[in-house]
């Protein structure tokens, strides 16, 4: 189980990117930390989500 | 007339206490963007003795940006980084600042807050929020950075909080209400999360790295 934004969720095996997808979140609005760090953008496709890692999906909104 | 700087640090000191007032005066805040959000922190810590403030933004200040911002009418047309200068100058005179008028981009960011101790973002779009986030958190982890998201509409205000994402990441604000969802922005409730960021610039400062 992976626990995305404090929910377990039975995402392993899934790559950050196809989660992102199927979650219909925005690329350009988002941050994404994986257990305490940065994941770059450019390494969304690489990595695959793993039993016990914990992710926070930071999504903005517009306002200011 | 305006008090000696002697003066000035003693009026500080005796509100804030010695130790803390040091910690505040030799700080180093870079504000990217300077509006509703940005030019309310700005006059927060400058009115509470931080030592420099470095002000991003290559903005002009329009007449729809006076429902919320901190300009005044005689400044419409101005440049925002030089209008805030001339306001944040007349409140805090002894204040030491940076000015950058130019668009914050993936290539500039580095450079423009190599002297930032902490950063608050503090830009309008979503797009702007997301990259300065990144670009801040994959190529300068050594610094603090407060950031906002979700201040719009009329809701309540006690749903604009502080949130510890990691353990230099800050995020204010409820994280939902959008302006994309045509939600306008009401000057009371964009101050409220500005003073959020603004705190918690203050608390990283007291070493009280709790929201």
């Amino acid at each position: 189980m992976v626990i995305i934004n404090g929910t377990s969720l039975p995402m392993d095996g899934k790559t950050l990117s196809e989660y992102l997808e199927m979650s219909n979140y925005n690329p350009l609005r988002i941050a994404v930390e994986r257990n305490g760090h940065i994941v770059p953008k450019a390494k969304y496709n690489e990595i695959t989500l793993t039993d016990g890692d914990v992710l926070e999906i930071v999504s903005f909104v517009g306002g200011g | 007339m305006i008090p000696t700087k002697e003066e000035w640090i003693k009026a500080l000191e005796e509100r804030h206490g010695q130790t803390l007032q040091q910690k505040f005066a030799s700080a180093s805040v870079a504000v990217c963007g300077l509006g509703g959000l940005g030019s309310n922190i700005s006059l927060c810590l400058a009115r509470a003795g931080i030592g420099r403030l470095i002000l991003i933004d290559f903005d002009r200040v329009d007449i729809t940006n006076l429902h919320r911002q901190q300009y005044k009418a005689h400044q419409i047309g101005m440049y925002k980084t030089e209008a805030l200068a001339e306001n944040l100058r007349e409140i805090a005179p002894y204040l030491s600042l940076e000015l950058h008028t130019e668009t914050m981009t993936e290539e500039n960011t580095p450079q423009l807050l190599q002297n930032a101790q902490i950063i608050c973002e503090a830009f309008d779009r979503a797009e702007n929020k997301a990259m300065l986030v990144n670009r801040v958190l994959e190529t300068m982890p050594e610094k603090f950075l407060v950031a906002a998201s979700g201040m719009a509409g009329i809701s309540s205000a006690n749903s604009v909080r502080t949130r510890r994402i990691t353990s230099r990441f800050y995020l204010c604000g409820d994280e939902s209400s959008d302006t994309g969802s045509g939600l306008g922005l009401v000057s009371s409730r964009v101050m409220c999360c500005a003073a959020h960021e603004a705190h918690m610039v203050l608390r990283i400062l007291a070493e009280q790295t709790e929201p």
